[in-house]
């Protein structure tokens, strides 16, 4: 079983796989049109200070997304030791 | 029947650079998604037929929410055109290859221009043009828009096109609900005949923005640039402005007095007084604006507005605006017009307006120059800098304070911050001279009306009945300013005081050139007779009314042409009167109290 964890709570420095996306239609073709889609591969860039925007990298595209927007996306880690690998409990804040 | 072609592309492609290289026309460029609002369009000549060439907002899919995106969609389906150039950025192509296919089932005509080759070559990524062109059924050029390599080949390609595609053609608009075979297309298509290394190696973006976007020197390099910004502006501004100033008095002793020296002395008043030094003193801050917009079209081109907005979004979304409100905010310390401009990337309009209504309180140049005048005629010179820096301070509480009040109409319809962080990118010169002149075209023309007839019913003001003297009592002015006394007195502003403000509606920096003419003195003498007439509270008083009061002419033309209707310029302007007698009152019946 696949524990999903938020984007906005993901580390930096990570890689993950967009596993669900909870936002309303407008803002799912949004992200769709950025390369946030449900089974892409993104890596967390960098948080910015005071809860802000998140930076994530899809493919060759840097996207910054408020924190709230990040929260509308699961996501479960992307592990070289295939679907086992899982977030654990302590890391989903 | 002319030819015409649509030129499609994801934002931040480089349509608009390879639009001017293409036509020559200077569109505008902007490096920040969703700029291009109104449609441009060229005529060019490809073999022996004009052909137009229609730039389209960029879109990043037929099925966008945003407005421009409607705008491109709505184009494409109703318009019949030859075909569809299509740029695409090279080093994307995985995401922006799904836009191709949407568009393919469109059945127009379609040739495809990648752009920005070189930079995925330096990148590692490779791309089998000619695998990719025959799976894709489309013909496909390289192309640099921004140093122009590959354009020929494109003109040439598009003519032979536009041979084989003779006649305009409507698209089959049928709604597109196949995206999942789409990107089911894209995928196998990607696989096959795009390679990109799998681990990037770290480009210079990268190392920049380890730099620029770290966690805690991030805001202070974000304010040391936009210091930069404005010492730039000013450092070159400024005296092309005094130089353009000198230019025009000269031309008005020198020449133009004594070419109407024969007209009688009231018509002579109005032309000189009135219209050639309201109009002049809104043309010297022509340099300034040039300037201006060089150095944001810098920043802007580069890349770095995106990262901004991604530095000051956790603070500013408190207030009910985001990250790019800010960036605005400090764009209106130049002037408040091309700052509200610039809030057309903000896509809801709730938060757009919300935006717009904060702008007029950014410490514009022209109330900077109010401030400095009496800063250094009241106040010791020890004490001026600090009074300078509590306005600046004012200005932002003022932003916050209208932005929390009336958050109410933004926070049903909240934008969400979601925007690419484009690499960075160096302007070219041509790009950037021909930007800073359209735009400044734009201010010219924009300003003109509204500015003419200001001056002159200011002019009409202070001098009829024509013989009382100018300004006085007698005067329409001096009656106006009477009547406005009980409003006015509470605040410690005298009626001479009030007629400058009058002045100061049209544009804050007629209010010294005001002061002048209502004290008959300029220059040191007038900083003499103010500090004589107005102790330290009276002239705060005043300033922070003139911070507040009322954004200038021009402002609220541009809110009421952005907003689309005179509502909202009206609530800004009864909102800023309403706030600044507030602050003024409560400022000087405190001081008063407590001396």
């Amino acid at each position: 079983m696949t524990h999903l964890c938020s984007l906005s709570t993901v580390p930096a420095g990570r890689c993950c796989v967009i596993a669900r996306i909870d936002a309303d239609a407008d803002l799912t073709a949004r992200m769709r049109a950025l390369g946030l889609q449900l089974g892409r591969r993104v890596h967390v860039m960098r948080r910015s200070p005071f809860k802000g925007p998140i930076q994530v990298r899809s493919g060759q595209t840097d996207i910054i997304i408020r924190r709230s927007d990040a929260g509308l996306i699961q996501v479960r880690p992307c592990d070289p030791g295939g679907d086992t690998a899982v977030f654990k409990e302590s890391e989903c804040a | 029947m002319s030819k015409r072609i649509a030129l499609v592309g994801m934002p931040n492609t480089g349509k608009s650079t390879l639009f001017n290289r293409l036509t020559g026309a200077g569109a505008r460029v902007g490096n920040w998604p969703g700029l291009t609002v109104e449609l441009l369009s060229a005529k060019l000549l490809l073999g022996d037929s004009m052909v137009e060439l229609v730039d389209l907002p960029g879109l990043h899919n037929l099925h966008g929410f945003s407005e421009d995106e409607r705008v491109a969609r709505h184009f494409i389906e109703t318009q019949p055109v030859n075909g569809l150039l299509v740029l695409l950025n090279a080093t994307q192509l995985e995401r922006q290859l799904a836009l191709v296919l949407q568009l393919k089932a469109l059945g127009l005509p379609m040739l495809l221009a990648l752009n920005m080759a070189d930079e995925a070559a330096s990148r590692g990524i490779r791309i089998q043009i000619e695998t990719l062109s025959e799976q894709l059924g489309l013909p496909i050029c390289l192309v640099s828009a921004k140093h122009g390599q590959g354009v020929p080949e494109l003109r040439q390609a598009l003519t032979t096109w536009l041979r084989d595609n003779p006649n305009p053609v409507t698209a089959q608009a049928r709604v597109l609900r196949e995206d999942d075979d789409i990107e089911h297309n894209v995928d196998s298509l990607l696989a096959r005949t795009v390679h990109v290394p799998p681990v990037l190696s770290a480009s210079r973006t990268d190392r920049l923005d380890r730099i620029l976007l770290h966690p805690w020197l991030g805001l202070p390099l974000f304010l040391l640039i936009m210091l930069l910004v404005f010492q730039i502006v000013y450092g070159l501004g400024t005296p092309l402005q005094d130089g353009l100033g000198w230019l025009l008095d000269e031309l008005k002793t020198g020449w133009i007095a004594p070419a109407i020296s024969g007209l009688p002395a009231w018509a002579i008043s109005f032309l000189l007084e009135g219209l050639y030094d309201g109009i002049g003193t809104v043309m010297t801050f022509l340099p300034i604006i040039v300037v201006f917009f060089m150095a944001m079209a810098v920043v802007e081109d580069s890349g770095y507005l995106a990262r901004a907005a991604f530095l000051m979004d956790a603070l500013m979304s408190r207030m009910g605006l985001d990250g790019r409100a800010f960036v605005l905010q400090l764009m209106g310390f130049g002037c408040n017009v091309p700052a509200m401009m610039g809030a057309r990337v903000i896509r809801s309009r709730a938060q757009r307006i919300l935006t717009m209504m904060t702008i007029p309180f950014s410490l514009c140049s022209a109330r900077l120059q109010v401030f400095l005048f009496f800063t250094t005629a009241v106040f010791s010179p020890l004490a001026a800098p600090w009074v300078l820096f509590s306005l600046y301070v004012i200005s932002f509480a003022i932003t916050f304070l209208t932005a929390w009040i009336w958050r109410g109409r933004a926070r049903h319809n909240i934008d969400p911050l979601l925007m690419e962080l484009p690499p960075y990118r160096l302007p070219t010169l041509s790009v950037l001279a021909r930007q800073s002149l359209r735009e400044s075209g734009h201010f010219l023309r924009q300003a003109g009306g509204f500015i003419i007839l200001g001056v002159a019913l200011v002019w009409f003001l202070t001098h009829f009945p024509l013989d009382a003297a100018p300004a006085s009592p007698a005067t329409l002015a001096g009656r106006l300013a009477g009547w406005m006394a009980p409003i006015f007195s509470p605040l410690g502003i005298d009626q001479l005081l009030s007629i400058a403000l009058l002045f100061g509606f049209v544009a804050k920096e007629v209010v010294i050139g005001a002061l002048a003419v209502i004290y008959g003195a300029g220059g040191d003498e007038l900083s003499g007779i103010l500090n004589q007439r107005l102790d330290w509270v009276q002239a705060y008083s005043f300033m922070l009314f003139t911070l507040v009061y009322t954004p200038c002419l021009s402002t609220l033309a541009t809110l009421r042409r952005e907003t689309g209707g005179s509502r909202y310029m009206w609530a800004s302007l009864v909102w800023s009167l309403g706030v600044a007698w507030m602050i003024s009152f409560v400022f000087y019946q405190t001081a008063r109290a407590l001396q």
